[in-house]
């Protein structure tokens, strides 16, 4: 019994691009009215009078999009790195740094950001993917204490002290000093690299670092140079990182070595694994989820840790596919 | 002289004190499908892995087409026509049989730095791939995910993207490992089409299947090629018989 060939129309079902928004029709509202509800909450906090609220979802913005670079690396293409704040601190240095001198143009700022976090990226990445497993963990975190400690030890920016930004970046006619202003283009820079990582993973590229997750001894059977490509998704998840950096660089107008700590890694690490690696918009949910936990813990208590550490090692321990995962099988069976 | 696609000189290869490959030399004609055969131990996957370039043999050298690719990565002896199957069944569990073969055509249709168009929608690598889909005999489980496939399927899919290489020279690590003997029959039946089109090195267990495929047989035993010759000649071949086939 021999069934036929499928038909075009099949292929064609089963070749097209996943959608940006997900498969399920229910997933897609959902995914809209979070992303809608990140956007207007916020603005609608400001012009209440509730500027708090304005300032955390900005703080959130920067770390989404962050925790969206690192997904790239993490959930698309297996790459452990557990020392991706560095970039963040980068970023928030090539603003700091070029300001302290002043020059405030965020035409420099920016590009030099993404350009030095790229540049860190390809150097220690070039020695990191020579690695695999948890030599990669520790290599890539050390490389990040390697930063950290630099920028410890550079007296002229303030040490351990940190470094005050007096004006933020100067773009033109995009006023950044305006707080809404900020948040918009740390939301629009958000969205932008949420349908880059959409369409770099279902590129040519794209497919190459995922198969490389998936099985890469077959990927160099196949003719792949796997360590190349590798290696160009870690610089480009590196740049990404580092424009976030230079956005909550300008958005807290003080930055720190403390940016970059081991501990900020595993933060980033922990807000991609509890929305779900992986998945386009899952690293935005984490990172709203661990932030605001975070805030509504430490209102109740000093020692929010404590519970705050349980909750985590409960939600890693019981909900599979992090909170994507979980919406998604409450989908199925709603 | 014989057309020799892949010859392989005095290959040498220890651990510690074992030689796991001792003095190997193999010639593979051209458009010939030559079986490996070998009790346990006897360094097959070893050999295997220097052919392959995931092991750099200590001495000795592997020829393709007289070119001389001992210490060419393993990446780059597949643009050198070179395909292989693995042991233990390898392909992208997480994707689509049409994924999986479409990422094989990819890789021999020019530079994958594109990051921008969506790979699934290229008709020029979604074409070749049904194609060969055909061949083995998969086109009406292309949309199917891999980890959904029976391990026989699996098999068939290893090798439809080994053949989406466009390979001159396919290197198979026992085919029908923990196939049934349905699956197997099935699977003699595709290399039994692929014969005489592409070069084939075949390592196995299955007599049955060996006997019934090769041209000629090499018999490897701790590390050493003991014989060499068509299947009749390795039938009758005492030291052969007494090393291995006795055994059964």
């Amino acid at each position: 019994m021999s069934e036929a060939a499928p038909s075009a129309a099949a292929i064609k079902e089963f070749t097209r691009p996943p959608s940006l928004l997900g498969k399920s029709v229910t997933g897609r509202y959902i995914t809209v009215a979070f992303m809608v509800l990140l956007l207007v909450l916020p603005l609608v906090a400001w012009f209440t009078g509730n500027t708090f609220y304005l300032d955390f979802s900005t703080r959130i913005i920067c770390l989404s999009f962050a925790a969206v670079s690192l997904n790239l690396i993490l959930g698309f293409g297996g790459m452990i790195s557990f020392g991706h704040a560095a970039f963040i601190g980068i970023g928030a240095y090539m603003v700091g740094i070029p300001a302290y001198h002043g020059y405030e143009s965020g035409w420099l700022h920016f590009p030099l950001a993404m350009g030095v976090s790229a540049l860190f990226a390809l150097v220690t990445g070039a020695v990191c993917l020579r690695t695999k497993g948890v030599y990669f963990i520790m290599i890539t975190m050390a490389f990040a204490q390697m930063a950290y400690y630099l920028f410890l030890s550079l007296e002229e920016y303030g040490g351990d002290d940190g470094l005050t930004i007096y004006n933020r970046s100067v773009l033109n006619i995009i006023d950044i000093e305006n707080k809404v202003v900020l948040f918009l283009l740390a939301y629009a820079a958000l969205a932008t690299g949420i349908y880059a990582v959409y369409r770099i993973v279902n590129s040519r590229f794209g497919m190459v670092v995922r198969g490389c997750q998936s099985n890469e001894a077959r990927m160099k059977a196949l003719g792949y140079n796997t360590y190349a490509y590798r290696l160009t998704a870690y610089v480009i998840a590196g740049a990404m990182c580092g424009l976030a950096g230079a956005l909550l660089g300008n958005f807290q107008s003080f930055i720190s070595p403390d940016m970059m700590g081991w501990t900020r890694s595993g933060e980033l690490m922990f807000m991609v694994i509890l929305g779900g690696t992986g998945t386009l918009f899952g690293p935005v949910l984490g990172a709203v989820a661990f932030l605001v936990i975070e805030e509504i813990l430490s209102a109740f208590t000093t020692y929010w840790a404590l519970p705050f550490g349980i909750l985590l090692i409960l939600s890693v321990l019981f909900i599979k596919g992090g909170l994507s995962g979980l919406i998604h099988r409450g989908l199925k069976h709603g | 002289m014989a057309d020799t696609l892949l010859a392989v000189r005095n290959l040498k290869k220890s651990f510690g004190g074992v030689n796991a490959t001792d003095d190997v030399s193999i010639e593979v004609e051209r458009g010939e499908l030559h079986a490996v055969i070998g009790p346990n131990g006897a360094g097959k996957t070893t050999l295997i892995a220097q052919l392959s370039g995931d092991l750099a043999p200590d001495s000795g050298k592997v020829l393709l087409d007289g070119k001389d690719i001992t210490s060419v990565p393993t990446h780059r002896r597949s643009h050198f026509g070179m395909a292989r199957s693995f042991q233990i069944t390898s392909v992208f569990m997480n994707m689509s049989v049409i994924a999986n073969v479409s990422l094989a055509v990819q890789s021999h249709d020019g530079t994958s730095f594109r990051f921008w168009q969506p790979a699934c929608t290229e008709e020029r690598l979604r074409r070749p791939a049904m194609d060969i889909l055909d061949k083995v005999g998969l086109a009406d489980r292309a949309g199917t995910i891999a980890s959904a496939m029976s391990h026989g399927e699996r098999r068939q899919l290893e090798l439809a993207m080994a053949l989406a290489t466009k390979p001159r020279f396919l290197l198979l690590d026992e085919p029908m490992a923990g196939m049934g003997v349905e699956e197997s029959a099935a699977m003699v039946g595709i290399l039994k089409g692929l014969k005489g089109d592409k070069t084939i090195l075949l390592v196995e267990h299955d007599m049955d299947a060996v006997f019934a495929l090769a041209d000629r047989i090499s018999v490897l035993v701790y590390g050493r090629v003991i014989a060499t010759g068509k299947p009749a000649e390795i039938r009758r071949n005492k030291a052969v018989r007494d090393a291995y086939l006795g055994e059964d």
